[in-house]
């Protein structure tokens, strides 16, 4: 039951505000609405068992509940109350409607005038029906700030009429790279966590890619949408090999591909090719390509590192920044060898960036450096707080 | 509907050269007459410098005067536009207009009218 209860929640949550959003036109209500009949819910069914409609019982609790609680409120004279009783009396409960009100969630939740990391936030609350304490957990913040920071992200919302809507045509693309930076950002943040333990994390990234379904299922003419759902299966796919019994990172190349999720990568690489045969990539579309070439490759000999070359100069094209640049050298180094791959790191400026250094020492050794190696390695460990990344490199530094 | 703020923030220091305002000025006359048409204008005004303001500030039963804008800085309010648009996304569309054309930040602030 408990189990039950908690995959109807994460499956229903972000629908259920979703629809309670546009049914009461306020962000807020829509949420209580929603927790007051999940609160139901696990009172109810442990008896009755889980109703045939999970969502829709959910969703009509939440409306009836919310309604009783608007109408007492109203009656001491609530004008938010009564404006939004009277919005509810308004919308008819629809379900046909539901594939678009979660892109509209999705698309408020992401609004440019928000703080970035309140756009993370305050999707992974509405969306994927995080609690409070979990997202603060995830993101290393006391569990107040964060409640305070989703508060005023809500209080803006309202107040600033950021409106419940997929946007106009006009500003599409540019919104929908925010969405997809938005769950990208919360995928990294589980697959690669910026300091502590590991736990939460991999939820977090298996958030992201339920995220990432639901994106492509909304907006199934969006290539990058596929290209991003492509990119976080085929990085999920190793991290069964990324690390060791003793908690130690593993190097892609140094991986056992036997232990890489070979459904993830079915999955993966069935996108990607529907992705090639649109042709109109984006930078998540080539990352994915690009990690399509490794998951090809028995062992990490048999990568195809010209192909992954290629990838990456239209990559670097598409988005010339210097991590592309970093990530690029390191199959320069592949291809033409670490002397001609250091010459491009050390034209970089990613001083505070602990890869840097990492990808620098690693060329370094390689080419027989063995001191300024040891620096660099310790410069590395210097700009990272992740626990197993600093153990990582402290046994590269040893040798 | 909801109505916006759209104040604009400029440099303290000399008006610019006619060369470089007068092609603004006119862009800005298109815009002014493209929110009345649209019936969006409330209220707009531009301002006199930041020197020519004055503060009054309580102190006990006082009402103390200084010379001066409120805040220090190089950049003080120069105007703003009062809107009413149906939300946020509208408002931030002549926000946009309004910054491109005078080549300024411009802030978009919700009032509680």
């Amino acid at each position: 039951m408990t189990s039950d209860f908690a995959a109807v929640f994460r499956a229903e949550h972000g629908r259920a505000v979703a629809v309670l959003t546009r049914v009461f036109g306020d962000l807020e209500i829509a949420e209580d609405a929603v927790q007051d009949a999940f609160a139901a819910a696990l009172e109810k069914w442990p008896a009755t068992g889980v109703p045939p409609s999970p969502a829709g019982w959910i969703i009509t609790t939440a409306r009836n509940r919310a309604i009783d609680r608007l109408r007492r409120e109203s009656a001491r004279a609530g004008k938010h109350a009564q404006a939004a009783l009277l919005h509810a009396e308004a919308e008819t409960l629809e379900e046909g409607a539901v594939h678009d009100d979660r892109l509209r969630l999705i698309f408020t939740c992401c609004h440019p005038a928000l703080a970035l990391n309140v756009r993370v936030a305050l999707t992974l609350r509405m969306l994927g029906g995080l609690s409070t304490a979990e997202i603060a957990h995830a993101f290393l913040v006391p569990e107040p700030t964060m409640a305070q920071r989703l508060v005023r992200a809500k209080a803006k919302i309202k107040a600033a009429g950021i409106p419940y809507r997929v946007p106009y045509e006009a500003d599409l693309p540019e919104r929908v790279r925010g969405v997809l930076a938005v769950v990208y950002l919360i995928f990294n943040e589980g697959y690669a966590a910026s300091s502590g333990e590991t736990l939460v994390r991999n939820e977090l990234a298996a958030e992201a890619i339920r995220l990432g379904r639901l994106l492509v299922d909304l907006m199934p003419d969006e290539p990058e949408a596929a290209g991003l759902l492509a990119l976080m299966l085929l990085q999920q796919s190793r991290r069964p090999a990324r690390v060791a019994p003793d908690g130690a990172l593993v190097r892609l190349r140094d991986q056992d591909p036997g232990l890489w999720d070979h459904v993830l990568i079915t999955e993966g690489h069935t996108l990607v090719r529907r992705c090639l045969r649109r042709n109109q990539p984006g930078p998540y579309q080539l990352q994915a390509a690009i990690n399509a070439v490794h998951a090809d490759a028995a062992t990490a000999e048999a990568t195809d590192w010209r192909q992954i070359l290629q990838l990456y100069d239209h990559l670097l094209a598409l988005d010339p920044t210097p991590v592309v640049a970093l990530n690029r050298a390191v199959v320069v180094a592949e291809v033409e060898g670490p002397a001609a791959a250091l010459a491009l790191v050390d034209d970089l400026s990613l001083d505070t960036y602990y890869l840097f250094h990492a990808i620098r020492a690693d060329l370094l050794t390689r080419l027989g450096r063995l001191a300024e190696a040891r620096t660099a390695y310790e410069t590395a460990l210097s700009h990272t707080t992740n626990q197993a990344e600093q153990a990582f490199l402290e046994e590269r530094a040893r040798h | 509907m909801n109505q916006y703020v759209l104040s604009i923030y400029q440099p303290d220091g000399p008006v610019p050269e006619p060369e470089i305002l007068d092609p603004i000025m006119r862009d800005l006359e298109v815009l002014n007459t493209d929110l009345r048409e649209a019936g969006v204008w409330v209220f707009d005004a531009g301002m006199h410098p930041p020197e020519t303001a004055t503060v009054l500030r309580v102190q006990g039963d006082e009402v103390l005067v200084t010379d001066g804008p409120f805040t220090e800085g190089k950049e003080h309010l120069g105007g703003f536009i009062v809107i009413r648009v149906e939300d946020l996304d509208a408002a931030l569309h002549w926000g946009r207009r309004l910054a491109k054309v005078l080549r300024l930040p411009v802030e978009v602030r919700p009032s509680q009218s």
